[in-house]
């Protein structure tokens, strides 16, 4: 298939995927559980192929991701609160100091730059560690700057332990579709430029990517600002489908979910990190929310065992025989493609018809 | 003849311990020069001090009249030296094709013509191009290796035991290779404990011994002393 076709049959998909949505949002209640799962699903997709940026694809394995999503969630809610109801939000702090509100857009950007600028400062001394040396920095990072940002003394401008609200958010299921989706394009952009190449180089061979004349120390900390600048702002997307924000929110659970959606979706699959973000959101907030019904019957029968946070349980067993027998994650580190389904669908074809005409022979 | 590349009384230590003493060698201009040399003789640590991966402790490296010793591998690799890494050490998880480019990688200007001067020397990476470098053998890695290292222009190619853990036939083609390149106006700096190949193909070798040069001489004259034979080339002396 030409580079031009395949280009088109993408956009083709993109807007049918568009419409798909948009119709579904004139038929369905806009309550429905499907429309909860896709809001999340949009934004757990772009930090987890952020993620995927620094893990799978330049071999960074960083566990501050929830603490990039936090600067973003703050960043934008405090630049966007409309200024006549800072008053009732910062009501212990006098309104607080940000006296004024920038247009929602410009927010989200600004929550990617401050996170991109603290990963840029984290990154000078961190990034000279390796493998689990530079998970367990990044956590204390992520987990140090949730507990500043609950610190009384900054109340004035983070509001302190309490609620950030009333910022404007989403209502429909398009917008974290399409501003994720063009971060992604974005990232995959990147992934396909020589940089990408490079940061691949990195992640297989460090010594010998360095021989090749590639800085290791400018292209980690380039994939460190990049994968961060993408975090703040999914979480800043997450600020508005949530409509309240509080620093306790996002704690180190919330990165090991993304690292959940990375590894089931395929370390080193752009496309696996979306369908993963979207069947984890699913099971987690809809599919298995079944198993918390203590009073579930099958006819007269009474299911046992079920009871609230039930559902967690037989969460983690399916996280665990995913990992036991599905090691490579769905994608391994394949990427969905038009051209990869057909060559499938094909193959099976191709299969059968030989199979008929062997037994034709007969 | 000039010289490409002047080492004068360059030391490497890790942490203490003296790995390269005080070792002074020239590689002239289009010429085959090799380090021959046992385990833990410092060849290995020198070419990584020339291409800036381990910091010289003292003395200089001059490459075409400009000052290597304490430049980062980047600006280094730019000005035209690259490293054929021990060991291969292609990108396992990269297709052939990329792995090239990655070799050109600090180069800026089309790498049309330098792709297929690369695939003319090895046809059998072309017909490999999609496939992924870790499924290569260790033949087709090595010169996976080779190629890419020539992918960056370098007026000088570094090789660090390109025959390390390949059948004899393929050393044979290994070395041929080398030749070839030469050949065709690149300057190498070969260092290998298969003395026997490296003498052979050149023209200045030198033998290393404990992190010092012990003698030196033309290929064909290391090749016929009596101490290198019984040291290296595994025939004792005569009494």
């Amino acid at each position: 298939m030409s580079i031009k076709k395949k280009a088109m049959w993408n956009v083709g998909l993109i807007a049918a995927l568009l419409g798909l949505l948009f119709l579904l949002e004139q038929v369905l209640p806009s309550g429905s559980m499907l429309f909860t799962v896709l809001k999340k699903g949009a934004i757990y997709a772009l930090v987890a192929v952020s993620m995927n940026l620094l893990n799978g694809f330049t071999g960074l394995f960083s566990l501050g991701q929830a603490g990039f999503m936090l600067l973003g969630a703050y960043t934008y809610a405090i630049l966007t609160i409309p200024v006549e109801s800072r008053h009732s939000v910062y009501q212990y702090f006098d309104g607080g100091i940000v006296q004024f509100a920038i247009p929602v857009p410009l927010a989200l950007i600004a929550g990617g730059i401050v996170a991109a600028v603290f990963a840029y400062l984290i990154g000078l001394p961190v990034l000279r560690l390796k493998s689990d040396y530079l998970a367990i920095a990044t956590l204390g990072f992520a987990e140090i700057i949730r507990a500043v940002f609950q610190w009384d003394k900054l109340g004035p401008l983070t509001n302190g332990s309490n609620l950030l609200r009333n910022f404007p958010s989403f209502r429909s299921v398009l917008y974290p579709f399409i501003v994720s989706g063009i971060c992604i394009a974005l990232i995959v952009m990147l992934i396909n430029s020589t940089y990408g190449r490079a940061f691949k180089a990195i992640r297989d061979d460090e010594v010998a990517a360095e021989a090749m004349g590639i800085n290791l120390a400018h292209h980690k900390r380039l994939a460190f600002v990049i994968s961060s600048f993408f975090a703040g702002i999914s979480g800043g997307l997450l600020a508005m489908y949530q409509t309240t924000i509080q620093a306790s929110m996002f704690k180190s659970a919330m990165t090991y979910e993304i690292l959940l959606i990375v590894v089931i979706g395929g370390i080193g699959s752009v496309t696996g990190s979306c369908i993963s973000s979207f069947l984890f959101i699913a099971c987690s907030e809809w599919w298995l929310r079944f198993l918390d019904n203590e009073n579930l019957y099958i006819g007269s029968f009474h299911v046992p065992f079920l009871r609230p946070g039930f559902r967690k349980v037989v969460f983690a067993v399916v996280i665990m025989m995913m990992v036991l027998f599905y090691r490579k994650g769905i994608m391994g580190t394949k990427e969905f493609s038009v051209e990869g389904v057909s060559g499938f669908f094909q193959k099976k074809l191709g299969r059968k018809k030989a199979a008929k005409g062997g037994a034709s022979h007969e | 003849m000039s010289n490409l590349l002047e080492v004068k009384n360059l030391n490497v230590s890790y942490g203490g311990i003296k790995a390269v003493k005080e070792i002074s060698f020239e590689v002239p201009k289009g010429e085959v020069v090799t380090l021959i040399g046992a385990n833990g003789a410092g060849k290995s640590s020198t070419l990584r001090s020339i291409v800036g991966l381990v910091k010289p402790e003292g003395g200089s490296i001059r490459f075409k009249d400009g000052e290597l010793a304490g430049l980062p591998t980047d600006q280094i690799v730019s000005r035209g030296i690259t490293l054929v890494p021990e060991g291969r050490r292609v990108f396992p998880d990269l297709t052939v094709l990329e792995n090239l480019k990655i070799g050109a990688y600090m180069r800026k200007d089309s790498l049309e013509e330098d792709l297929r001067w690369v695939h003319d020397l090895f046809p059998r990476l072309k017909e490999r191009s999609w496939q992924l470098a870790g499924t290569l053998s260790g033949g087709e890695q090595q010169m996976l290796a080779i190629g890419r290292a020539l992918m960056s222009k370098p007026e000088l190619i570094m090789m660090d035991e390109p025959s390390l853990g390949l059948a004899p036939i393929i050393v044979q083609g290994v070395f041929d290779i080398i030749r070839e390149i030469n050949k065709q106006g690149v300057t190498i700096l070969l260092v290998e404990q298969n003395a026997n190949m490296a003498l052979k193909a050149a023209n200045v070798g030198y033998v290393m011994e404990t992190g010092r040069i012990t003698m030196t001489g033309t290929g064909a004259e290391l090749l016929e002393n009596e101490e290198v034979k019984a040291a290296y080339l595994g025939k004792a002396k005569e009494k």
